[in-house]
């Protein structure tokens, strides 16, 4: 009898809050929902967030995102941000259906902080993306059917001191990348563009301009990706996290980048 | 078929009220004050990883005196619902009222309904824009609850405490004032025993748990979650601050 209250009182002690919530109120997690498989349907109209770049600089990582949200051939939204905080040493930037990855990005981010109010001390980078990969394995239900979210994961390794990266496919796998990488429509181009752009140990300020380039480049050839809008003055989203921990690079700044890669361009003359 | 004895309910809730007053009383003190800063939540307890102060939510913390056991569930039990709360609304609709109202509904259900009372006192604070938007409220084990203005103090010598403390309360002490008022006051209850062997006085850093709400914590360190502990040379740093 004393066996089984122990037990019991053990199996119920848990530090995480999408375990908890699955527990007590599965109806609050984004996955979970059984959706009527609609055969030979049209697959759903459903704003996608496009491209996302990341890459190693000394000292730290830094991810990057554009600003556009698109639904088939509409332009959903121009001033999503797709790149958030996660916790005070990691960041995140997702591609795929909107609505289920802004969902996800805010569960991440309770996750991360419930599990260091309940026990006192953050939760290990490899531990943080472990939680990340198994949220994208919970959404793979909805995946198959068309609503897939896939994320970027960043963060900086107070015990080894270290910035490091993480991918994700579909089914929560999770891959630590080196020197950078990028996800979303656009991540071909930008990808070409950061083999050419990315050397190691590049300063804070060059990788901002590697990034911000990389998405200029992705944004040219991809529709579903923005480029800077020096109309409605948009800029990417760019976060960095390095031993100081996560910070967002204000928005002059990355006007001024922006404005020194289009100055660029311009007076090149060139067709690519 | 054995026959219980009859108890009249007046004899029973009281017995249950003295047991449980009884274990409290053990335990060593805790007192929460507001001040121009922020709240500062500091507690007699010499283990450095077994808390008696905890982060609830982004403005709101807690402290407990009593079983560790006990108060420790309802702490998670708190940060559960908070983070629910939270995740379901906005953070924003967090506040420290709904959470000490949940906390009086346990606490009550616990007094009457379980084998035994929790051997607990609670305080949940909430730290505002203004100090007159803080609020502190106090629960007892049988589920009531008290809002309480300036400050808070709980455990085995809470009278004596209380009255160092309200001597030296204004609304205008910084964090270091603060602070060295509480250790003042939690100290005047350790001299008792300190009386019979080693030396008297002001508790060391080391035997006192820190942790403040901080008033300003958006605009001076940029974070949203004001709750911050206070480590050893914090503390110390803090004690020998001038005003």
């Amino acid at each position: 009898m004393q066996e089984t209250t122990a037990n019991q009182v053990a199996g119920n002690a848990t530090s995480s809050f999408t375990e908890h919530l699955q527990r007590d109120r599965p109806d609050l997690l984004p996955y979970n929902r059984v959706m009527p498989a609609a055969a030979g349907a049209a697959p759903l109209q459903v704003p996608h967030a496009t491209t996302i770049v990341a890459m190693s600089y000394g000292g730290g990582v830094l991810m990057a995102g554009d600003r556009r949200a698109t639904m088939g051939n509409v332009i959903a939204s121009r001033h999503i941000e797709k790149v958030f905080p996660a916790d005070r040493y990691s960041i995140l930037g997702i591609a795929g259906t909107a609505g289920i990855a802004i969902d996800l990005t805010r569960l991440f981010q309770v996750e991360l902080e419930h599990y260091e109010k309940i026990e006192g001390t953050l939760l290990s980078l490899d531990g943080k993306a472990n939680r990340l990969g198994a949220m994208i394995r919970g959404n793979l239900p909805m995946a198959l059917q068309g609503l897939a979210v896939v994320p970027l994961f960043a963060g900086f390794d107070t015990t080894a001191g270290v910035g490091r990266l993480f991918s994700y496919d579909v089914t929560g796998g999770r891959y630590e990348e080196h020197e950078h990488h990028t996800v979303g429509s656009g991540s071909v181009f930008a990808r070409g563009a950061l083999k050419k752009l990315w050397r190691p140990n590049l300063g804070e300020a060059e990788a901002v301009f590697v990034a911000v380039e990389s998405l200029y480049d992705a944004a040219d050839d991809d529709s579903a990706t923005g480029g800077p809008d020096p109309v409605r003055q948009l800029w990417p989203v760019v976060y960095t996290v390095n031993r100081d921990g996560a910070r967002r690079i204000p928005e002059s700044e990355l006007a001024a980048v922006a404005g020194r890669i289009i100055e660029a361009r311009s007076a090149d003359r060139r067709e690519a | 078929m054995t026959q219980q004895f009859y108890v009249s309910p007046e004899q029973l809730m009281k017995d249950r009220a003295d047991f449980a007053r009884k274990g409290i009383a053990r335990g060593r003190s805790v007192v929460v004050i507001s001040c121009q800063d922020g709240i500062a939540l500091v507690a007699e307890n010499p283990s450095p990883s077994l808390h008696k102060i905890g982060e609830i939510y982004d403005k709101i913390a807690f402290a407990a005196v009593g079983k560790y056991n006990e108060f420790e569930s309802l702490r998670q039990a708190g940060v559960r619902y908070a983070d629910v709360r939270g995740y379901s609304y906005d953070r924003e609709d967090v506040t420290a009222r709904g959470l000490a109202s949940v906390y009086a509904q346990s606490l009550g259900a616990v007094f009457t309904a379980e084998q035994k009372p929790f051997e607990v006192e609670l305080a949940v604070a909430e730290v505002g824009a203004t100090p007159e938007l803080d609020h502190l409220y106090r629960l007892t084990f049988d589920g009531s609850i008290a809002d309480e203005h300036g400050f808070i103090v709980m455990g085995g010598q809470a009278e004596r405490v209380s009255a160092v403390i309200a001597e030296g309360w204004r609304p205008s002490l910084r964090f270091a004032g603060a602070v060295r008022l509480a250790t003042g006051g939690l100290s005047s209850s350790a001299d008792q025993a300190a009386e019979q062997g080693d030396a008297a006085g002001i508790l060391p850093a080391k035997a006192v748990e820190v942790a403040v709400l901080d008033r300003q914590s958006e605009t001076s360190r940029g974070f949203r979650r004001a709750f911050r502990r206070l480590n050893y040379a914090d503390i110390t740093a803090l004690l020998a601050e001038e005003d």
